[in-house]
């Protein structure tokens, strides 16, 4: 009811940018299909190339799950995680503080790959609980390479959101008899994760993008897929083409992301 | 004719404030406030920036906390109330209305209003819905219940931040300098709300720079300078002939000030001042 009464009152893009926008994406979409008919007369793009791709399409699309579920897995941790920092950030104890800003420092300006290797070496591949074996796959721990940074980022948006919220704010809700507690609930938190929720999803993003380096480490997923498909059937044209197809299927599925991001970024302009 | 000789001072002591000392850090900001105010009065506190208005008004409401003195509040000792609990129970009696209005940006006005009653007080949505509307007309916003407040102008704004304070039922308004921040068209229908408010008995401390205004809805006025009551009493003695020379100088300043003021930009209509007379 809410969100209509506004979409009513504000349109958040005039129509004719809207179908400007839808515009464009077709023209581009229709290049595109011009381009590879173009390719396939040309004879650089050819039939047997097509089949190819085709045969090793579900594997890429299994080898893609692998990164989905990583950078879902990792972005769940790492939200949670971060969360739970951002609110030490926020202590009032300095000791707590100076730790929780320590952490978000280190790993907010730690480059990908290396908390990836980190992880990777620093974790043992199992773990040994009473009498049982518990196997700590290479994915887990690319997981936790990738929620590290995340948890860090998350931390420092939460942060952020919180000491965006003017004071008189929390002013205005005291007054109004709330309790900390409900004050956070009703005013202060609603408010912050709107204002989050844009930062998060390119977060989000990044993270998925940054699963490719799992390959590096062993992992089965998208690009390693692609390798081994270009070593197998070992032909030039065939190795471009799957290493488009990868870059392709990270864009197919990023871009959304990234619009919807811009979308909510727009809609939340107002508060 | 002044409203003080229309409404004698019938009621009990609502707000009393006994030598309330208050400092931030070394700066002291109340020097020794002494203030009443009786149930269904308009008590209004003027005088120049910084010397100390809104914080009295923080006082009483527990915002803030003086470092001497006493304050009550229907005879509870505000300065004794230690948990949440007890200063919610406070707060639950005394309205405050901001002069930059806080609302709250990712409610719509009619969530806003609905909120404080339904979570603090546990109204039921429908019963504190249909008040909600009931106070909008009042504040004659009926047709923006659904708006986002950074949709409305700032005196629509001001308008349901006094509404919202109104939907939790108060036995007190205290007003911070709620026109101070509003475009000079936007402040008559301000003062509009607030002088039917006055005239329907709601006990208001305003804290104003609206001399006229003052004059017109006050019971009893304060004039306060660096941190002290310099002055008060029915607000006709203290416009027409006041004790104190500081006073007498202050609101020939002011009073000059809103003469230009109104000249230039034909500020406030007098036309809600005329109505607000007629009606008393």
């Amino acid at each position: 009811m809410a969100d209509s009464a506004y979409t009513d009152a504000v349109p958040l893009l005039p129509q004719s940018a809207l179908v400007l926008r839808q515009g464009r994406t077709w023209l581009l979409l229709l290049l595109l299909a011009v381009l590879l008919g173009l390719l396939l007369r040309s004879g650089i793009l050819q039939l047997p190339l097509l089949k190819d791709l085709l045969t090793w399409s579900p594997a890429l699309l299994l080898g893609m799950l692998a990164n989905i579920q990583i950078s879902v897995l990792a972005i769940a941790i790492g939200t949670l995680a971060g969360l739970f920092i951002g609110v030490l950030q926020l202590s009032s104890v300095r000791l707590v503080r100076l730790a929780a800003r320590g952490y978000v420092q280190l790993f907010r300006n730690a480059p990908m790959l290396i908390l990836i290797y980190f992880s990777t070496y620093v974790f043992p591949f199992e773990l040994h609980i009473s009498s049982h074996y518990v196997s700590f796959p290479d994915w887990i721990k690319v997981t936790l390479g990738l929620a590290l940074p995340a948890s860090a980022n998350v931390a420092e948006i939460f942060r952020g959101a919180m000491l965006s919220i003017p004071a008189p704010q929390w002013e205005a809700a005291s007054s109004l008899a709330f309790r900390r507690t409900q004050l956070l609930r009703w005013i202060i938190l609603p408010q912050c994760l709107r204002r989050m929720l844009p930062s998060w999803m390119n977060l989000y993003s990044t993270i998925t993008m940054g699963t490719a380096l799992a390959s590096l480490v062993g992992v089965h997923d998208l690009l390693d897929t692609a390798q081994i498909a270009s070593t197998t059937v070992n032909r030039v044209d065939f190795t471009v083409a799957i290493y488009f197809t990868t870059l392709l299927l990270f864009f197919i599925y990023c871009y959304p992301i990234s619009r919807f991001t811009h979308y909510l970024e727009r809609k939340y302009a107002f508060i | 004719m002044p409203l003080s000789e229309v409404r004698p001072d019938a009621g009990n002591v609502l707000v009393e404030l006994r030598d309330v000392h208050l400092a931030f850090g070394r700066t002291a900001v109340l020097k020794g406030i002494n203030l009443q105010v009786r149930r269904g009065q308009a008590v209004s506190i003027i005088g120049p920036s910084g010397s100390g208005k809104s914080t009295i008004l923080r006082c009483i409401t527990g915002l803030l906390k003086p470092q001497s003195g006493d304050i009550f509040l229907d005879g509870t000792d505000v300065r004794a109330l230690k948990s949440e609990a007890e200063l919610i129970g406070l707060r639950k009696r005394v309205g405050f209305v901001f002069q930059q209005y806080n609302l709250f940006p990712h409610l719509t006005v009619l969530e806003n209003l609905v909120i404080a009653p339904t979570r603090i007080l546990g109204q039921d949505l429908a019963s504190a819905r249909s008040n909600a509307h009931a106070l909008l007309e009042r504040v004659k916003l009926g047709g923006k219940a659904h708006a986002y407040p950074g949709q409305l102008s700032g005196g629509q704004q001001q308008r349901v931040a006094i509404a919202r304070a109104l939907a939790m039922q108060p036995e007190l308004i205290l007003f911070d300098e709620v026109t101070s921040a509003l475009d000079p068209e936007t402040v008559g229908e301000v003062l509009t709300v607030i002088g039917e408010l006055v005239q329907d008995g709601m006990t208001c401390v305003l804290v104003t720079h609206e001399m006229r205004f003052a004059e017109e809805v006050s019971d009893e006025v304060y004039f306060t300078e660096a941190g002290l009551i310099v002055e008060h009493g029915p607000a006709h003695k203290i416009f027409s002939h006041p004790d104190s020379e500081r006073t007498r100088t202050f609101l020939t300043r002011a009073l000059r000030g809103e003469e230009q003021g109104r000249r230039q930009t034909n500020s406030f209509s007098p036309i809600s001042f005329d109505r607000l007379k007629f009606s008393v």
